[in-house]
């Protein structure tokens, strides 16, 4: 197993390499620049900007630049929070970005996993119906509709919640981003689990389980469930490194000050730098989570073994 | 035993601290002020958006300052004269004007931070705009030394400022965050670290505390400030949220006591909802269509002044921007004093009267439904830009001119516009800078890089640089600039379509917001219930 991890350390780097090369040049190719506004510079004046940030150089040498610093952790400044390095921007905002990912991960996991057992055992019954169309309404409800929803019900009629910041942290900040980000994943989670739980129940050795005169409890949650769980597990990795990395919507909505609107911010504003640290980081996050579901995948079932 | 000891320690310094907390303490008046946008930066060199200046209004104080209704007042500087030629400036600085730290503020501070605003190695934005300083654009474009610049520090409260021409705009400029000063202790010994929270020393009524973008921006008020006594306001919170819809939920939560923008596609339901908290009035800011004045067919002004006369304003002001923005007919809008902008002579002919001349025009020159004029309009995205490009398409189809609309974002807009692509009329707009007609007519000048619709008339030309001239005499000048405005607006140099209005929304516990033409708010001058 370990032999295989390091193996996959060793084939992300050439994958990050071509990324970031990909993206360096890709988002060059765009037209207007960092410092194209609706008040025009003077050509002299953005010929200064340009020198200041080192964008006079030819391309393939910024691209070297750019890669030297990139191995030295250095991702540069941002064109258009210039106080403020892509790195800084990143310590300040990932974390934001990955606690909320994380707790509507967990959440959606729980529930929407609890939701689709229930469904499944309960097949064709009213149970099964009603977490099916609460799940189709949840996946099909965009969250640019749900969460002024949130903010309106519980931000101004019941007064629960603030309407929106982050409030350092404070829990209540969190609940509506979160539920928000959530409802839709416990939709998903929810009708994969049902899926897979009823194929799981169906299947010789859980048929085998209960003519062994195992208790209901026993064979749904210590047998069934293990089979069941495989592609949830495959759906989560690349949803976490998707959830954990910010939702543009829910941070602009909720006034969350995390990373994920800085990779359509940071496109629109050309801010290129900006544009590949969040590509560099949302490639490392997909990498990451890859790896863990397929190592999760050994563990969980053991016909699966990378040795 | 130690322990009965210590806990009874405890237990008595929790008590003494309990007491502490008996005396009433002093509240802190908080003012959470929220903002469509983040601001860029807080190095008064490095901004240019009105973000920016609402922030560096409220940390530094320039020379010159703004009041609450956009008044010029002494700000740094107690005092000024100004020479007979109107080329040297003489500002007296106030004894007690000290910086953050304590240190004084001097002139130095005042000819340092002049000199980086141009140092080519800055690469400041508003750079350009104090051109008008002596030797500021030789130094700026790597031609001349930056002790040349025409700015001395006299002697420790006296500053000098020459200039190349008389510019009686010149202290309106100064208010302009980019003449703001910087402290050059704090930047010489904490290099780009200056700017940090806790480090940024600053001259202005108040400090900056925290600043997590996208979150909030917090600054306290300055003890040290000259005028602390008569500021109200110990906190300002600076909150951006970009989506307008949320923002007025938090305006309803009262987790806002303003912000500066408004949903504008809602306003008449939120004049309903929230009355005289919605505040709409004028605000110095053009929104144009350049239209290519050296390309054919577009190159004949009688062309051009059929397709404004075409354009129903009222029409497009009323039902797109729901009066959130006022019909326009002259490059400047109103509200600069001692300036009479130089309205197009259809502005008082109904829309009728306006189509049937325009109509009469196209036929003339050969256009009719049936062999229509082919019209592509560019625009950057945003709803209400598409929805004025699509009323100013349907107008202008009956007239036999087939408008095709092309749509990108605003990078590449005005990218595409700045290497003077090939386009017919593309969407822009103005912003005052400070309050002179200048500010308007200067983006139409033959080189300036703001000039896309690449006007060239000898007339307008010559009658700017009479203006220049005639900078010692206020009056004459802007006579000159009316005149300037009148050739410019009877030529469609450019196709002035709407003026732009503040909207604010405004907690009646805040006063001290009063409306203004330049949208100015310095939280100096308000209280809070």
């Amino acid at each position: 197993m370990l032999t295989y991890v390091i193996k996959r350390f060793f084939t992300a780097i050439p994958t990050l390499f071509v990324i970031v090369t990909l993206a360096f040049f890709l988002i060059r190719v765009a037209p207007g620049g960092p410092f194209n506004q609706e008040r025009g510079l003077a050509p002299e004046v953005k010929a200064n900007l340009e020198r200041a940030y080192g964008l006079d150089d030819p391309l393939w040498r910024q691209y070297l630049h750019y890669l030297s610093n990139l191995l030295h952790g250095n991702f540069g400044p941002s064109y258009n929070l210039p106080d403020f390095t892509v790195g800084e921007l990143f310590a300040k905002g990932l974390p934001v970005s990955v606690q909320l990912g994380a707790s509507a991960l967990i959440l959606a996991l729980f529930v929407g996993g609890v939701l689709g057992i229930v469904a499944a055992l309960n097949q064709n019954k009213l149970g099964d119906y009603l977490v099916i169309a609460t799940a189709t309404a949840g996946s099909t409800i965009p969250t640019f509709v749900i969460a002024p929803i949130i903010q309106l019900f519980f931000g101004l009629t019941w007064m629960l919640l603030p309407i929106g910041g982050w409030g350092d942290g404070a829990l209540v900040n969190k609940i509506g981003p979160v539920l928000t980000l959530s409802l839709p994943q416990i939709a998903i989670v929810a009708r994969l689990m049902r899926g897979s739980m009823i194929e799981s129940l169906r299947s010789h050795h859980i048929r085998t389980a209960r003519a062994l005169g195992l208790s209901d409890w026993s064979v749904v949650v210590r047998h069934a469930l293990r089979g069941a769980i495989l592609p949830i597990i495959s759906y989560a990795g690349p949803a976490a490194a998707a959830l954990l990395t910010g939702s543009v919507i829910v941070e602009t909505i909720f006034a969350i000050p995390g990373v994920g609107r800085y990779f359509v911010d940071a496109a629109l504003n050309r801010d290129y730098t900006l544009v590949m640290g969040t590509v560099v980081v949302i490639a490392i996050f997909t990498i990451v989570f890859n790896l863990i579901v397929d190592i999760l995948y050994a563990v969980v079932d053991p016909r699966v073994r990378y040795d | 035993m130690k322990k009965l000891l210590s806990a009874t320690l405890l237990a008595s310094s929790l008590l003494m601290a309990g007491g502490a907390f008996t005396v009433p303490a002093f509240a802190e008046v908080v003012y959470n002020r929220g903002s469509s946008a983040e601001p860029e930066s807080v190095d008064p060199h490095k901004t240019s958006t009105v973000y920016e200046a609402h922030v560096l209004r409220d940390l530094f104080e320039g020379l010159v300052m703004q009041d609450q209704n956009a008044n010029l007042i002494p700000g740094a500087a107690e005092s000024w004269t100004v020479s007979d030629d109107g080329k040297i400036y003489t500002f007296k600085l106030r004894k007690d004007a000290v910086w953050s730290d304590g240190s004084p503020v001097t002139a130095e501070d005042f000819a340092y931070s002049l000199r980086r605003l141009e140092d080519p190695a800055t690469g400041a934005e508003y750079a350009s705009m104090l051109y008008v300083i002596k030797g500021a654009e030789a130094v700026n474009t790597g031609k001349g030394k930056p002790e040349d610049m025409g700015v001395k520090a006299v002697d420790e409260k006296t500053l000098e400022v020459t200039l190349n021409a008389p510019t009686p705009y010149f202290l309106e400029m100064l208010t302009h965050q980019s003449a703001y000063p910087v402290n050059k202790a704090s930047i010489d010994k904490l290099g780009a670290d200056w700017i940090k929270p806790g480090n940024l020393v600053s001259n202005g009524a108040y400090t900056l505390a925290e600043w997590v973008p996208n979150d909030h921006l917090k600054m306290v008020k300055n003890p040290k400030f000259h005028d602390a006594a008569n500021v109200k306001i110990d906190v300002v919170n600076f909150i951006p949220t970009e989506d307008r819809s949320s923002a007025m939920k938090r305006f309803e939560a009262g987790e806002f006591d303003s912000y500066d923008d408004l949903p504008t596609e809602q306003l008449a339901d939120l004049k309903a909802k929230f009355g005289d908290k919605v505040r709409v009035g004028p605000y110095l800011g053009t929104y144009y269509y350049a239209i290519k004045t050296d390309k054919e067919p577009w190159s004949n002004p009688k062309l051009r002044r059929a397709i404004s006369m075409a354009i129903d304003r009222d029409f497009i002001a009323e039902k797109v921007w729901q009066n959130s923005m006022l019909p326009g007919y002259s490059m400047v809008p109103p509200g600069i004093q001692g300036y009479t902008p130089a309205e197009a002579d259809y502005a008082n002919m109904s829309q009728i009267d306006r189509e049937d001349e325009a109509r009469k025009i196209l036929e003339e020159l050969g256009y009719t439904p049936e062999h229509p004029l082919k019209m592509e309009i560019r625009y950057n995205t945003s709803e209400n830009h598409k929805n004025t490009a699509v009323a100013i398409q349907e107008q202008l189809k009956p007239l036999g001119v087939e408008v095709t609309l092309l749509n990108t974002d605003t990078k590449t807009h005005y990218g595409f516009l700045e290497q003077k692509g090939n386009y017919d009329v593309a969407r822009a707009a103005w912003i005052a800078d400070y309050k002179d007609p200048e500010t308007f007519l200067g983006i139409t000048r033959k080189a300036s890089g703001n000039n896309y619709s690449n006007y060239n008339s000898p007339k307008f030309e010559e009658l700017m640089d009479k203006a220049a001239a005639d900078g010692g005499k206020p009056e004459e000048r802007m006579k000159d600039l009316a005149a300037a405005e009148r050739v410019l607006v009877d030529d469609l140099g450019n196709i002035p379509l709407l003026y732009y209005s503040f909207h604010n929304i405004v907690s009646p516990k805040l006063h001290g917001f009063d409306d203004n033409v330049m949208d100015v708010h310095p939280s100096r001058f308000m209280s809070k219930d």
